[in-house]
């Protein structure tokens, strides 16, 4: 008979410390800030088949099959709408110009819109595929642009990098590159 | 006059959004003939995620990427394809995050088993409060 007050006083507070456990946790997922990126689930996989026309004359279309040639390659997502992919072409330059082969995916954009916007930031593509209903996009799960996945030798996905690439992060790409190679 | 020439400028000025300007996907805006298919599509893709817009279903959203999720959505189901088995391809792609539709997994089962362990709890603290007054009485 005297145990059971002393039990109920301290269970008397358990309701109020669950609700502000409750509240710091939606505080701290309030407080965090928000992650808007939507990663691949495709990492790891082999890239699925796909064959795209040219984006300009001046470059071939890209398809499944030019990723088998057992060097790593680059896969660029970019579209000549897209603000960052112009902030991005001076680092794919430099990647292009350090031997790194790179094809590009234009999603939903013009010949002459493409044209006008690689004669403006450089082309660093060795084929350019057109990707007019994002199809290819949502085949390796790319959610936006710019993207870029690295590809090893045999088609399989090994990196996505989402957003464009600034300049402190070319060394970062060179390695995922290198680590394909394996 | 200034502000009136300001707001004709305004009304004139054309977004530099980064939108592109292709015309959107064939079964972006366009519904399926069949109205038993286009029912089933339209119940799938209220239940997928806008990936660019991240609180609207691609039903809701206009953004071009929505647009081509909604036609590729109709175009498979017009071919035939299994809505869950749609669903299942994009999950592949993007993570249970693409859709809005709850599954239980490793991770989210405790979400479905708290509330029925809340229940329990409830009905045993009750039994034994109102129970236990009953048997105290009795008892005294």
């Amino acid at each position: 008979m005297n145990d059971a007050p002393r039990i109920r006083s301290w269970m008397l507070w358990l309701p109020l410390a669950a609700f502000a456990g409750f509240v710091v946790l939606v505080m701290v997922g309030l407080l965090r800030p928000a992650d808007r990126e939507v990663a691949s689930a495709m990492i790891g996989k082999p890239l699925p088949p796909f064959d795209l026309r040219p984006a300009i004359p001046e470059r071939p279309g890209l398809s499944r099959k030019d990723f088998a040639g057992g060097k790593p390659r680059l896969l660029n997502i970019f579209a000549s709408w897209c603000i960052p992919c112009a902030v991005e072409s001076s680092q794919l330059d430099a990647l292009a110009k350090q031997g790194v082969e790179i094809d590009g995916i234009a999603i939903r954009d013009r010949r002459e819109d493409v044209a006008a916007f690689l004669a403006r930031n450089g082309n660093p593509f060795a084929r350019i595929g057109a990707d007019d209903v994002s199809a290819v996009q949502m085949a390796i799960g790319s959610s936006g642009v710019p993207e870029t996945f690295v590809i090893d030798g045999r088609g399989v996905i090994r990196y996505q990098h989402i957003g464009e690439i600034r300049a402190g992060q070319v060394p970062l790409i060179l390695r995922k590159l290198k680590e394909a190679e394996q | 006059m200034k502000r009136l020439l300001l707001l004709v400028m305004l009304m004139l000025a054309a977004p530099i959004a980064a939108q592109d300007t292709m015309p959107p996907a064939p079964y972006a805006y366009r519904q399926l003939d069949d109205p038993a298919k286009e029912a089933r599509a339209q119940a799938l893709m209220e239940t997928l995620r806008c990936l660019r817009c991240q609180s609207q279903s691609i039903a809701d959203s206009d953004a071009p990427m929505a647009g081509d999720m909604r036609s590729q959505v109709r175009e498979r189901i017009a071919a035939g394809e299994d809505p869950e088995a749609i669903r299942a391809w994009l999950v592949e792609r993007y993570g249970d995050y693409v859709s809005y539709a709850p599954r239980v997994t490793a991770l989210t089962w405790p979400l479905f088993a708290l509330p029925v362990v809340l229940l329990l709890l409830a009905a045993v603290l009750l039994r034994r409060r109102f129970g236990g007054a009953e048997a105290g009485e009795n008892g005294a």
